[in-house]
């Protein structure tokens, strides 16, 4: 996993409540049997037409929006468990989602691919479009050593929080894996003692 | 102290707490399918690690196999080669897979508990989000992503935090035609897509313990639809009756034992949850969607809502948009092309009688294409046995072989562009049932009177 520590970037806007994970990434690309490629399919049906032209209304088709923190109406990810979402989200280029929720298991997803989910209030989040639109070369600055994102242009920190072990995971570049794998002697006095096995 | 049936699960299967507040959590069963387990076994070979405990897991192939012609090999090269992966990962490791062909094939949600390996107490997971469907047997289940099916394989654990515990109680009897089905689609109708989310849901109340276990799937299948974790139901005689027998289920002395430990699994009964909703039965009335998302649904005879709260206002519009529905409008005698009976939601032998009761003697109506696609070749088999099947094919429905198909449609089945389908499926998502499909969830009592009507009907004029 790539470490993450700050992130200065623009941002591109997706105001759409309750994105579910089908949208993100459609079931027919999930037929592929490793993690590469996902990001050519992002949004596949709200980005291309059926003649797979790109439809020029959608943002991610926009040429004035860029940069890799995807910001997004409130309850993103709702939906399937696919992990090829995150994976998807990673690999168009984004490193951060700004939303005001996150359904659970995409915000778990994320998190273990090395995809920020940042969570604002309503009230910033639209704050966050409206300046967008106003500038789409709109700076952030996402400061995960310090639970902190930054708008220079309002010349104004925000703070966020993060579980503190996984904000060492995004950090070092760790994943749950290794944490699990050495708790084996736990686990092993755990299944020996256990009121009940099945 | 006291504790609800969520708690005693949970702090039962806690290896260890670690500052910050997440628990290394034990995971009883894992169940694992074709799609999201190729990259796990992937990142598990190269770590070079083993499997940790590879009893515990059982596989299936589902998602994306054909629902027609079982016996030959899988038409679609992607397809095949996600299957046969699965097939080479299952046979590298010892892992007990139903297979294409295997008597015991079938949608993972659907299997699980039929053949007795869901039990009460247990955590289950699988990279699938309707892993809450074993919630309905008292079960701690839910659905993760593919690197946690990695850590699962790995260690059998997983790191989690505890979620917040809710309540949603159901009092009183239901009224005729009312199933299951509409009173999860009524609940989520009142939560909405994200009332849960952070929560996991136990059922309760007179008008959820009155249930089948076949509709208490049904119930703890949808919790995902409103955001939760996980839903789930405490064990009762009903649910003991059930397992009895069962294939994977305990037995002799082993169930006695097992029958002793799973009577403790109640809430009790001053026990306290962070939320709590009551609903009465008799208020709910057979429900249908009309948008892209499992909370948009209404009571079948109502309008589609005329305005929303403002902050779900560019997903109602975008919604109806796609639909071609308009605000205030009746969906009555709204004409329908397909009608689809199956998925982990309404697949098992209960819905296929259902339907077939009702269809009995009748004719579907001649633009409408009716699929049932059974659970699991389990119900498949019982529903020829109990002749379903040519009740069923006379009524001009086709009965197909058992798998996903067109819920998710990553198989051949698929809803041509624009086109309606009434479907007993769990989403209505945008392009779920195919590229530009329009879906309406209902009950499968629901999905076969439209089948013969050819639209959409108030249903209680056609229950005798």
């Amino acid at each position: 996993m790539e470490k993450f520590e700050v992130l200065r970037s623009s941002a591109v806007p997706l105001p759409i409540e309750n994105i579910d994970t089908d949208q993100i990434i459609p079931a027919r690309f999930l037929k592929a049997t490793s993690r590469e490629g996902f990001g050519e399919n992002l949004f596949r049906d709200w980005r291309y037409d059926s003649d797979n032209q790109p439809k020029s209304d959608f943002v991610l088709n926009d040429s004035r929006y860029s940069g890799r923190i995807l910001v997004a109406g409130q309850n993103f990810g709702c939906g399937s468990s696919r992990e090829h979402a995150a994976w998807a989200i990673y690999d168009a280029g984004f490193k951060v989602v700004i939303s005001s929720y996150f359904a659970d298991i995409f915000r778990g997803n994320a998190l273990n691919n090395g995809l920020l989910p940042l969570q604002v209030s309503n009230e910033m989040l639209e704050r966050l479009f409206r300046q967008i639109e106003l500038d789409p070369e709109t700076e952030l600055v996402v400061d995960l050593v310090n639970e902190e994102f930054f708008v220079p242009a309002w010349n104004e920190k925000v703070s966020f929080q993060i579980d503190p072990y996984k904000k060492e995971c995004l950090i070092n570049g760790y994943d749950d894996i290794d944490f699990l794998v050495n708790q084996k002697e736990a686990i092993e006095a755990y299944e020996k003692n256990r009121a009940w096995a099945y | 102290m006291a504790k609800t049936l969520f708690e005693k699960i949970w702090d039962a299967h806690v290896v260890r707490s670690i500052p910050g507040g997440l628990d290394v959590f034990y995971i009883d069963k894992h169940l694992i399918h074709e799609v999201t387990s190729p990259q796990a076994f992937d990142e598990i070979a190269a770590r070079n690690l083993p499997l940790f405990r590879k009893d515990q897991i059982v596989a299936t192939a589902d998602h994306n196999v054909p629902t027609r012609n079982q016996h030959l090999p899988i038409q679609d090269p992607l397809s095949r080669s996600q299957v046969d992966k699965l097939t080479q990962n299952c046979a590298k490791h010892n892992i007990e897979l139903f297979g294409l062909g295997h008597q015991n094939q079938g949608i993972v949600h659907v299997i699980g508990p039929e053949l007795g390996i869901t039990q009460p107490g247990m955590t289950m997971v699988c990279g699938d989000s309707h892993t809450s469907t074993h919630g309905a047997f008292g079960a701690i289940a839910f659905g993760i992503g593919t690197s946690q099916v990695a850590q699962v394989m790995a260690s059998q654990c997983l790191l989690l935090s505890k979620p917040k515990k809710m309540r949603i109680t159901i009092e009183g009897n239901v009224r005729a035609g009312v199933t299951a089905k509409d009173l999860i689609l009524y609940v989520i109708s009142k939560l909405g897509t994200g009332g849960a989310t952070g929560y996991f849901v136990e059922y309760a109340g007179s008008a959820i313990s009155a249930l089948s276990m076949e509709g208490r799937m049904t119930v703890c299948n949808m919790s995902i639809e409103m955001g939760a974790r996980g839903g789930m139901i405490a064990p009762d005689e009903t649910t003991f009756d059930y397992l009895k027998g069962r294939t994977y289920a305990p037995q002799g002395e082993r169930w006695e034992q097992a029958l002793a430990y799973w009577r403790t699994l109640y809430s009790d009964a001053d026990a306290t949850f962070d939320k709590e909703y009551f609903f009465a039965a008799d208020e709910i009335t057979p429900m249908i969607t009309y948008g892209t998302n499992p909370g948009m649904g209404i009571a079948i005879t109502e309008p589609i809502p005329s305005t929303v709260p403002s902050n779900e206002v560019v997903s109602f519009e975008k919604s109806l948009k796609y639909m071609g529905f308009q605000p205030g409008e009746s969906l009555l005698g709204k004409e329908i092309n397909y009608v689809f009976i199956g998925s982990c939601t309404n697949s098992r032998i209960e819905d296929l009688r259902t339907v077939a009761a009702y269809v009995k003697g009748k004719q579907k109506a001649q633009h409408v294409e009716a699929i049932i696609v059974p659970g699991s070749k389990q119900v498949e088999i019982q529903a020829k046995e109990e002749g379903l099947d040519r009740i069923l094919a006379e009524a001009g429905f086709e009965l197909r072989e058992p798998g996903c198909s067109a819920c998710l449609a990553m198989n051949e089945d698929k809803i041509p562009v624009g086109a309606y389908c009434v479907s007993t499926s769990n989403r209505n998502f945008e392009g779920r049932q195919g590229p530009g499909s329009r879906t309406l969830l209902a009950s499968p009592l629901v999905a076969a009177i439209t089948a013969v009507e050819g639209k959409i009907v108030d249903i209680t004029q056609y229950l005798n």
